[in-house]
């Protein structure tokens, strides 16, 4: 119903805003409470081998800092294929547009490219093939791009910024979207943008970074989740990492009821990235626990669930080292990046 | 993918429990006439043997509390009996995990609810009436209000320490002293209370506990020894002790039954409604006098609200109530869950749909699916009687006086919540609703500091807060006014 927009949603701002703002509430003391409750789940044992192999498995490994050197992604990038004592790879790395070509070429070496264009935008759907990742053959490469993190800059710099991120070739690309013209309720320009977006992506799927940390409130979260769905984002993100509040819980659940019911409304199962903040083993379990009793168990998988994160990884080795000796290590058995 | 939680039991090794408790009267556990044996509702074994109190134990109990208000708590200033409530608080804090695990164990409910909400609002009762013990001559009764003497006090099965609690610290920050009746199929908080008494060095007779049944019950409330009663339970036996009441002049409370309406309007915030009617009927099993038993939706979500009340009832965890992952416990009783079925049965052979999730019910013990009832009219008897079970009517109506005609249509007044994001609306609704305490856009919130009672045939007078104090000081002149 909404995506082939007979209705004219997205006609105006007028129209934008009156879907937009025609959506449930969200009250906030009430999605706090929820998220609260939530994070009380007790995950032991069995569930929790379990839940540390799929957090890690669906680890964007992200380094995005002014001082990132390609040195520094390799070394990021042969961790994120072999984190070590028999965990699974992670999901993708995410790095800054001009360390793309670096972070491609160390993922593309040996490894095995069985199923060619790598989960194109047909949305990867079947292609599990009983594997857990889903993610064909190798960690695949996200670059942010937009003028990240502010986005602010005009939209032809922005534009040529995701195309050569996509040329240097990568699978996945995060924008974040112009927060000032949310708020000032241009949702329109928001959208127009997104599809612009979109459409120099090609095959690289689309992963839109709404800044809850800006938003200010939850109803706003919801809003943006929608209208990013309906430019055609295949990934709602929480942050940039680089603004406070980044992800939380409340903001993650109400992302995951907004996916769940674009999915009823729409057809199409869009995921859910929180990222920034998340770096211990406990938090990172209290997010799958988030999406299992929301979305359901069909997002527990790295094509519709990702966890953007740098230093999580180590935690998570840790803990799953624990599993299975019965004992903590010390920090220097952990490798830094 | 598949994902499913590994059981995550709450260890029962930090409840040291004996094999048999005493009465506890005068400051010590004193024997019985006969005895009783209360079992855990989940698995129907025996945790302990309890003591049936007979007329004469009754008789001993309140002798000791008269005692004790004489001579000693009635003279004791406020400043030192509010250091006893504040021992006794930190002390439930204290010793907080060891109550919620027997609290689950004898009534059944989930130990995240009996971890995070019964045992911590237990200690904030007593934290907050310790700060009231000597500022009573602020409370706006008067500059020295007298208060009353002996209360017995008679509390039911479904917040065991948490009802003692409503009941017990205002009588004791007010200067009573009291003899406490707990529930039959509940007992072990409480009788664990009395060892807290003593560990708090709370002198003795100013706390007694007597358990037993109804008949125990009876003679407490009968007695001609006490000046004040206070009971919550059911309004059947609530009217018996009014009439019983009327003729002795003793001062009353009481907190009865409730068929609550949840109102959800079309512009409500939907998730968070929906959260609300599933904490609203199905928190402790629906066993809540002010639970939200009754959703009045208006018609045109209707379709929406119930497809995603639907969906999150299939994701209620029921079974164990020790585990820590569990949202439904046990049923507390087999006769509560007999009559929970009575009425089930009543509602679909009088027509109503009836829909449960997919849920698989243990072997041992007594359970009931959390059930709702679609098709629903004001006639059938599960949208009118008290269930005191998970089990949710669903009405709809079309305008804000339908919902208020029809929420007030009930001989109950105890509870309604109200889910829009129209604020004038919240109020409007809630200068109509004829119910204690009107929740808007949230649920079952319960605080110490807010009072708590019943219109109609949910009972009278207030538990909580100021007005609360009320019910266990001579505000009628008998003191130096």
């Amino acid at each position: 119903m909404v995506l082939g927009d007979p209705g004219g949603i997205v006609a105006s701002d007028t129209s934008l805003r009156r879907f937009l703002h025609g959506l449930p509430g969200v009250d906030e003391v009430g999605a706090r409470a929820r998220a609260d409750t939530l994070a009380t789940r007790s995950v032991k044992a069995d569930a929790k081998r379990q839940a540390l192999d799929l957090a890690i498995s669906m680890i964007d490994l992200t380094t995005l800092e002014g001082q990132d050197t390609p040195g520094k992604v390799r070394a990021m990038c042969a961790k994120a294929r072999r984190p070590g004592s028999g965990a699974p790879p992670v999901a993708a790395v995410c790095v800054y547009p001009d360390l793309v070509p670096v972070a491609r070429a160390v993922l593309s070496s040996g490894a095995v490219l069985s199923s060619g264009a790598v989960l194109s935008g047909a949305d990867g759907e079947g292609a599990g093939n009983g594997q857990r990742s889903g993610v064909a053959g190798r960690v695949r490469v996200a670059s942010v791009a937009t003028a990240f993190p502010s986005g602010r800059a005009a939209r032809e710099v922005k534009l040529a910024d995701v195309r050569s991120a996509v040329a240097a070739g990568a699978d996945e690309v995060d924008m974040v979207i112009d927060r000032g013209a949310f708020l000032s309720g241009r949702y329109l320009e928001v959208h127009e943008e997104i599809l612009a977006v979109k459409s120099c992506c090609g095959d690289a799927h689309l992963k839109v970074i709404l800044e809850t940390g800006e938003l200010g409130t939850l109803d706003n979260v919801r809003r943006a989740s929608w209208l990013a769905m309906l430019a055609g984002a295949d990934f709602i993100k929480t942050s940039t990492g680089k603004v406070a509040p980044a992800a939380t819980l409340p903001v993650t659940l109400v992302m995951l009821e907004a996916v769940r019911d674009f999915l009823v409304l729409g057809g199409r199962r869009v995921g859910v990235k929180p990222a920034g903040g998340i770096r211990t083993a406990k938090d990172a379990i209290r997010y799958l626990v988030l999406v299992y009793e929301t979305a359901g168990e069909s997002w527990l998988d790295p094509r519709y669930f990702r966890i953007g994160a740098s230093s999580l990884l180590n935690d998570l080795l840790m803990q799953r080292e624990k599993m299975e000796t019965g004992r903590y290590s010390g920090p220097d058995y952990m490798t830094v990046d | 993918m598949r994902f499913e939680y590994a059981p995550a039991p709450e260890s029962r090794s930090v409840v040291t429990l004996r094999d048999s408790y005493g009465l506890f009267i005068g400051g010590s556990f004193v024997p019985g006439s006969s005895v009783f044996k209360t079992i855990s509702p989940a698995t129907e074994e025996v945790l302990a043997e309890v003591t049936h109190g007979g007329p004469e134990d009754v008789d001993r109990a309140v002798a000791a509390a008269r005692q004790a208000y004489e001579r000693i708590w009635s003279a004791m200033p406020g400043r030192e009996r509010g250091k006893y409530l504040f021992r006794i608080a930190r002390l439930i804090a204290e010793r907080a995990r060891e109550l919620a695990v027997l609290e689950t164990m004898d009534n059944g409910k989930p130990i995240r609810e009996s971890r995070d909400v019964d045992i911590p609002l237990a200690a904030a009762h007593f934290f907050y009436h310790a700060g009231w013990a000597d500022k009573l001559g602020y409370a706006g009764f008067g500059p020295s209000p007298r208060p009353l003497g002996v209360a017995g006090q008679v509390i039911p099965w479904n917040f065991p320490l948490l009802m003692l609690a409503w009941k017990i610290a205002p009588a004791l920050a007010c200067g009573n002293t009291v003899v406490l009746k707990p529930a039959e199929t509940t007992p072990l908080t409480a009788l664990m209370f009395a060892e807290i008494c003593q560990q708090a060095d709370l002198p003795p007779g100013v706390v007694n506990i007597v358990t037993g049944d109804g008949a125990t019950g009876h003679a407490l409330v009968a007695h001609p020894g006490i000046d004040k009663v206070a009971f919550t339970g059911s309004t059947a036996v609530g009217k018996e002790i009014a009439r019983l009441c009327a003729t002795d002049g003793k001062r009353v409370t009481l907190e009865l039954g409730g068929k609550a309406a949840n109102i959800v309007f079309d512009d409500a915030p939907v998730d968070q409604a929906v959260e609300g009617i599933v904490n609203g009927i199905f928190f402790n099993q629906g066993h809540v006098c002010c639970a939200g038993s009754r959703l009045l939706v208006q018609e045109s979500v209707a379709g929406d609200v119930l497809a995603a009340l639907k969906r999150r009832m299939a994701t209620l965890r029921l079974g164990d109530p020790l585990d820590k992952n569990t949202d439904v416990g046990a049923i507390n009783s087999r006769a509560q869950l007999e009559k929970i079925h009575l009425l089930a049965q009543a509602g679909e052979s009088e027509g109503a749909s009836r829909w449960s999730a997919p849920c698989q019910l243990p072997d041992r013990g007594f359970w009931f699916p959390p059930t709702v009832f679609t098709e629903v009219s004001q006639a059938h008897r599960v949208a009118r009687e008290e269930i005191f079970g998970p089990v949710l009517s669903v009405l709809t109506f079309r305008t804000p006086a339908e919902a208020v005609q029809k929420a007030n249509n009930t001989p109950y007044g105890l509870s309604a919540g109200v889910w829009t994001e129209k604020g004038s609306l919240i109020l409007w609704m809630a200068s109509r609703l004829r119910a204690g305490v009107v929740w808007a856009n949230t649920f079952n919130r319960f605080d110490p500091s807010s009072p708590f009672g019943g219109y109609k045939e949910s009972g009278f007078g207030r538990e909580g807060g100021r007005h609360g104090l009320e019910a266990y000081l001579d505000v009628l002149g008998g003191g130096d006014v």
